[in-house]
């Protein structure tokens, strides 16, 4: 089983700056990264514009989707998809295995140099998700004994059910 | 897969409704859907055919409220019924938390429940799941339908591990919140439990 996703103060801040960091030098509208299971994890730029919990859903699907698509022709992954809109574009990646990189952006930028851009950026998340890796290890061999979950009680889970 | 963001104090858990094509899986989540406050949903998303069947998923977001500070936040999906569909039932199971199966409660459907449970057993195997082990809530639903088969009968046609069962009718809600509650208790002691080790 898939263990659980857990995302720290210092290390959203980190992914949030090189979010922030890859909109300005892509051009981008807005930039989104999501868990593979349609979760955001972290996001930049016109989020207001969009339902991003929307976009997170279906853009996992989508690549979902593509992820089957290859099996079926014998490819491991397409780890890149491009879809090309009349005024709006959308880049989908595939960074450190895990997650997904969302970059919308429109005709002041271009696919080009999105793509150049999302390399660069792709190599400094992966490496964040390693250190996430790491201290997941380093927690379950410490039994994560400080999870505030431990302490949830049967009345606080019922509370959230009485209306 | 629970996502847990300590810097946004949310958790995000996952819940995919299964069953048998047209036992009404999409029906529960638009009943949630109505009957949920604008503050605590999101949009929900249908992928279905012209003829309203659905093809990928359907997707609802829900907050249910907080939990020791942490929001917490459930996303419903369900799966396509159809048989063969299964490859798309197949990628939305990935990450799952929690399993709701719908059961159509009509005699001619038994055939198709069994083989629907069959089929979760599996899929949630490639995935590294184990049915016995993941929170799970059967539903009967269509319990308003003439000439239905007897509960006990089909508790024990369907029953997997005494999970908790409920009896429904999805079209006007009957049943629908219990088996919601029911799962989402399921994966939040889930989540206690992985906590304490």
């Amino acid at each position: 089983m898939s263990t659980d996703l857990v995302i720290y103060q210092e290390e959203y801040k980190t992914l949030e700056d090189v979010l922030r960091r890859l909109r300005v030098d892509s051009n981008a509208r807005a930039i989104f990264l999501i868990d593979k299971n349609g979760q955001q994890i972290a996001a930049a730029g016109e989020i207001d514009q969009f339902d991003t919990t929307s976009l997170a859903s279906l853009t996992a699907g989508n690549v979902a989707a593509t992820d089957g698509l290859a099996k079926l022709i014998g490819e491991r992954e397409f780890s890149v998809l491009f879809h090309e809109g009349q005024q709006d574009h959308i880049h989908i990646s595939i960074v450190g295995k895990r997650a997904i990189l969302l970059v919308i952006f429109d005709d002041r930028s271009s696919l080009g140099l999105v793509r150049l851009r999302v390399k660069r950026a792709s190599g400094e998340m992966e490496a964040v998700f390693e250190q996430m890796a790491n201290r997941a290890t380093e927690a379950e061999a410490a039994a994560s004994s400080a999870s505030p979950f431990a302490e949830i009680t049967d009345e606080d889970i019922d509370a959230l059910f009485s209306e | 897969m629970t996502f847990i963001n300590y810097a946004n104090k949310e958790i995000n858990c996952k819940i995919v409704y299964y069953g048998p094509g047209l036992g009404g899986k999409t029906t529960n989540l638009q009943y949630i859907y109505d009957k949920t406050a604008l503050e605590s949903k999101g949009k929900m998303i249908s992928l279905a055919t012209e003829a309203d069947r659905t093809l990928f998923f359907d997707f609802l977001p829900l907050d249910l409220g907080k939990v020791r500070g942490f929001t917490t936040r459930f996303h419903l999906y369900t799966v396509p019924g159809q048989v063969f569909y299964d490859a798309s039932r197949k990628l939305i199971l990935k990450g799952v938390d929690g399993v709701v199966f719908v059961a159509d409660s009509q005699e001619a459907r038994m055939d198709a429940n069994v083989e629907s449970i069959r089929n979760l057993e599996e899929n949630l195997e490639e995935h590294g799941f184990d049915l016995r082990k993941i929170p799970y809530a059967l539903q009967f639903n269509k319990r308003d339908l003439p000439g239905v088969v007897p509960l006990d009968q089909m508790y024990r046609m369907l029953n997997y591990k005494r999970e908790p069962t409920f009896e429904a009718v999805a079209t006007t809600g009957v049943g629908v919140f219990d088996t919601l509650r029911a799962v989402a208790k399921l994966i939040l002691k889930d989540l206690r439990q992985s906590a304490t080790g």
